[in-house]
């Protein structure tokens, strides 16, 4: 008997995922279609390809022989439409694909809200590995790119402004808050990183829109305007205002959509043996704090091995554990484990403790309850913390106390370093009139398993 | 800055092109009385090759070693030949060619460099390291803010194997074969530090000072880089410091200070295996016969090897051997820095590795066993081998090709760390140890990883750490030796280097932090069923 084909379409994280974890647990036959890139890369680490750490290669986490060998076809071609009827994929090139289940592991496109201008040459996200190798042609250099401005205030536009500085393109920055990322970090924070965004010679224009994009004769991006008057001469306009699910190709198909491909806890769509998993899912009902549609890398990432045990006869719910992400600005590593939101979205029954250094490009922000003082997150810049530590004190429900007197156990920068949960607890002490005394770190501790 | 440091690099070229030079310079006449103290110091006998040199070059102008070294070698040649004939197997000379002429030349050298041996040590070492630091210490600006700065590695002719790559390469494989295999054409080199080698040893430099100096300039100088680019990092800082002190202190004063005090000449953190001649026939007796300090040496040799390598590997890891003490390991982080990226970190290679360096081990040991049975037996040949034919063969092609020649020259190809990763008896012998019973890792965070293969890239051992980040493994590879660069490239701090309790270290995990327990608790019932 033929074995089931399992059909991917999508050879990011999440398809990847699902496809290896398919393989670890089935003898299904596993396909996996692709326009993007023969092999599957590392989206994340694009931008150190373009600064000149890495090649492309070294994006790919697997040798290409490794599909061979676990019997994971790779096709290349893009998807044009989805019969679920008669169960079947129609690629541009006119090929057909017969599947027995489906796996819908898109992604996402950057965002373009109607500017006018918007596509114009000259003018492009950073999303996809087409994005990069047009990055590569339209900002080569200072010569053939004088300036770029980037449109968007998140991890993206910043990943971008770093990479051109990096080939002393001059930057302007156009950020629709009046402080960087002030939706997702507490003030403190984000004014660390305007600093931070400052310090490497980026023209940061806080409560700044885009108007439009005004085109030279060739039809090429030579100028933005902004809500302010300013007009901004340019070669290059990064549009890097957040993305949304790449699913244009299933309209009419018959699958629920929303923003995204609609899904159950389970990944499920409303057709059977249709799956969606990725940014490009979205859930019906968000799960706790989380957005229905997560465009995270590890969400990806976990959606896949979830997915790989339902279809592989182990039906099995999506259940995302404590919410964890990092991120890196220019040189300031960011870490967030649990919730810490910012101040334009916490409740009031949420408050934080913020300690920054004096000098250095460190803070940390502990979020925690005002009644229970229970531990709810924290967000440290410039410290490494343990990840196993804090989603065991999450699942504990540890309070504040706890938390700040065995710090230490947490602490993950690398040996030698300078370490502040003294100066931390100390300041701590002083605002709450505690006298907690930082427990020295402990092994013991660090390995229970609660 | 830019032109601070573009003058600073013109200024190293003319050094670096006047050392290369120096090879094919000079003037070299042998006077009697040089002469006759060769054939005192050397013991010679054969009339053959005396009377040959006072006819050939006695008295005469060679310009250059290119000129004087063929009729040396002549001389040597014809003279053992004719001795063979006659069966005077006495008087044959069992010196090389290149010693003999080395020690020819350098009592025969003459005019300018000899004669200025101080400017000379300036227009070329003092002009490379004067370039070099105008080069270098501009980074505090140009790299900009403190941080991790790999920018433009992959896009340079210099780190991505581009021509200036390759020419590094060639200049260095050819000075490697200079060293180990043709070192009358140091003669020149030599002079330039004899002042030097006087003051710390009271004798004059041979090829192999000149070595050990240009080892420690070039590890300080490049030390400043590590200093600047990796200033935010105190790891890599007190790292870079210890392999210093130890290569300094350890590998170059000390032995000479050893030398002028009538000791053996001893590099006290050179353990066995990588000192591969310890138990040799000749270091035995020179130690045996050197009273109580060389009966010190040799037991401190063997404990160093059996108590204190094991040991120290239990607890730290053998990083504390490898990037913080080893003179290998001091070049290949200071020197190699810049190339670190290319060590390959595929499969095949992780399987050539590990059959090669362990091999090499299983060579060395064996050669050990062979050279004491010999020396207990006071036999030459054990089962029919010869020991000393095998001893020949191992240091020609692991001492000399393997760990000199490929194993510094192939740095700006192969990456920085191929002599350590495939080829070092110790390195293999302190990884089964890590490997096995040891307190290190390297921790990986839970689910944070984002694959993005900094890590991998820039390891120097080869080693694919994403492959275990990704899975939130813990790295107990035995080639790791803990750099701590992997750690400081992760943009999302994912890795640690840690001495922790053993239970625990080696953690398969199915499943990441991240996704609920209740998923793990279920995978993992499923697999155990």
């Amino acid at each position: 008997m033929e074995p089931e084909h399992v059909v991917i379409i999508g050879n990011g994280i999440a398809g990847v995922t699902a496809a290896r974890h398919i393989r670890k647990l089935s003898d299904k036959k596993i396909t996996i279609v692709s326009a993007e890139s023969d092999y599957f890369f590392s989206r994340t680490a694009l931008m150190y390809v373009y600064m000149g750490h890495m090649k492309f290669e070294h994006t790919q986490p697997y040798e290409n022989w490794f599909w061979k060998k676990n019997r994971i076809e790779l096709q290349k071609g893009f998807v044009e439409r989805i019969d679920v009827h008669a169960k079947k994929l129609y690629l541009k090139d006119e090929n057909t694909i017969g599947y027995d289940d489906l796996i819908i592991a898109t992604g996402s496109k950057p965002n373009k809200f109607g500017w006018p201008g918007q596509d114009l040459k000259g003018v492009q996200g950073l999303y996809h590995k087409q994005d990069l190798e047009q990055l590569e042609k339209n900002a080569p250099n200072n010569k053939v790119c004088t300036r770029a401005v980037i449109v968007g205030g998140g991890l993206i536009g910043i990943e971008m402004a770093e990479m051109l500085r990096t080939r002393d393109i001059p930057v302007t920055f156009l950020v629709r808050e009046e402080s960087f990322w002030n939706g997702v970090l507490p003030s403190g924070e984000s004014q660390l990183i305007n600093e931070h965004i400052l310090n490497h010679h980026i023209d940061l224009r806080l409560d700044t829109n885009l108007e439009e994009i005004i085109a030279d004769e060739n039809g090429h991006a030579k100028a933005v305007k902004t809500d302010k008057g300013d007009v901004i001469e340019c070669s290059l306009v990064g549009l890097t205002a957040g993305v949304t699910p790449n699913i244009d190709f299933l309209k009419n198909s018959g699958i629920d959509l929303g923003k995204g491909v609609k899904v159950n806890r389970f990944l499920e769509t409303n057709i059977n043996n249709v799956y969606a998993i990725g940014d490009c899912a979205e859930q019906h009902e968000a799960i706790g704090n989380r957005r229905p549609i997560e465009a995270v890398w590890y969400t990806g990432r976990m959606m896949g091995e979830t997915l790989a045990q339902t279809i592989c006869g182990n039906k099995t719910a999506y259940q995302p554990g404590h919410w964890f992400n990092s991120a890196k600005f220019f040189d300031i590593e960011y870490q967030t484990y649990g919730w810490v939101f910012s101040e334009r979205n916490k409740k009031e029954t949420e408050l934080h403790f913020h300690w920054r250094h004096s000098a250095e490009n460190i803070c940390i922000t502990i979020a925690y309850d005002a009644e229970t003082k229970e531990f709810l997150g924290i967000n440290t810049f410039g410290i490494r913390m343990r990840h196993e530590i804090f989603d065991r004190w999450l699942t504990d429900k540890k309070d504040i106390f706890y938390v700040m007197e065995f710090l230490k156990d947490a602490n993950f920068d690398p040996e030698f370093y300078k370490n502040y949960e003294n100066d931390i607890v100390e300041k701590f002490n002083s605002a709450f009139g505690t006298q907690i005394n930082p427990k020295k770190k402990s092994w013991k501790r660090i390995f229970a398993s609660s | 800055m830019k032109i601070i440091q573009k003058i600073g690099l013109v200024i190293f070229l003319i050094g670096l092109a006047i050392f290369t030079v120096l090879p094919l310079l000079g003037t070299f006449i042998l006077n009697e009385n040089s002469l006759g103290q060769i054939v005192q110091e050397k013991n010679i006998k054969s009339a053959v090759f005396i009377e040959n040199l006072k006819d050939n070059i006695v008295n005469k102008e060679f310009s250059g070693m290119q000129e004087l070294s063929p009729v040396v070698a002549k001389a040597l040649k014809s003279a053992n030949e004719t001795h063979t004939e006659n069966k005077e197997y006495d008087k044959k000379i069992y010196t090389s060619t290149s010693d003999m002429a080395s020690l020819i030349g350098k009592k025969s050298g003459s005019g300018f460099i000899v004669n200025n041996k101080g400017l000379m040590w300036l227009l070329t070492f003092g002009l490379g390291i004067i370039g070099a630091l105008m080069f270098i210490t501009p980074q505090v600006v140009t790299l900009g803010k403190k941080g991790i700065k790999n920018d433009h590695i992959y896009h340079q002719d210099s780190t991505n194997r581009g021509w200036i790559a390759w020419l590094v390469f060639i200049f260095l494989v050819s000075f490697y074969i200079v060293l180990y295999f043709a070192s009358e054409y140091a003669v020149n080199w030599t002079y330039l530090l004899d002042p030097t080698s006087e003051a710390l040893s009271g004798n004059p430099a041979g090829h192999w000072f000149v070595y050990g100096f240009m080892y420690c300039v070039v590890m300080v100088v490049m030390a400043v880089r590590m200093y600047i680019k990796y200033r935010h990092n105190v790891y890599q800082m007190v790292r870079t410091t210890s392999v210093l002190f130890f290569q300094i202190v350890f590998a170059f004063l000390i032995p000479e200070i050893m030398v002028r005090l009538q000791m053996p000449y001893y590099d006290f953190k050179n353990a066995f295996p990588l000192d591969y001649d310890f138990f040799f026939q000749w270091n035995l007796k020179s130690l045996l016969d050197s009273g109580g300090i060389g009966l010190f040496i040799l037991v401190w040799g063997i404990v160093l090897t059996l108590i204190v390598v094991p040991v120290m590997v239990y607890f730290f890891g053998k990083r504390w051997y490898c990037s913080w003490v080893c003179g290998c390991g001091g070049l290949a982080e200071t020197l190699g820095d810049p190339y670190r990226q290319h060590s390959s970190k595929s499969l095949f290679s992780w399987k050539v590795e590990r059959w090669l360096v362990h091999g090499v081990l299983v060579f060395a040991v064996g050669m050990t066993v062979l050279t004491l049975i010999s020396f207990f037996t006071a036999s030459g040949t054990v089962i029919g081998i010869k020991t000393s034919s095998i001893q020949n063969l191992y240091s020609l092609l692991i001492g000399a090709i393997f760990a000199g020649v490929i194993g510094t020259g192939f740095y700006p190809i192969f990456g920085n760390r191929v002599w350590c990763r495939f080829g070092c008896p110790l390195a293999a012998y302190l990884g089964f140890v890590q490997r096995f019973k040891s307190r290190f890792r390297i921790t990986t965070n839970g689910g944070q990883c984002i694959s993005c293969g900094n890590c991998s890239t820039y390891c120097e051992m080869g080693i694919d750490v994403r492959a275990y980040a990704q899975k939130g493994e813990n790295i107990v590879r035995s080639s790791c030796v803990g750099c701590g660069i992997c750690s400081a490239v992760c943009p999302r701090g994912v890795l640690k280097l840690e001495n922790g309790p053993e239970e625990g270290r080696i953690n398969p995990t199915e499943i990441l932090l991240g996704n609920d327990v209740d998923l793990m608790t279920l995978v993992n019932k499923k697999r155990s069923s």
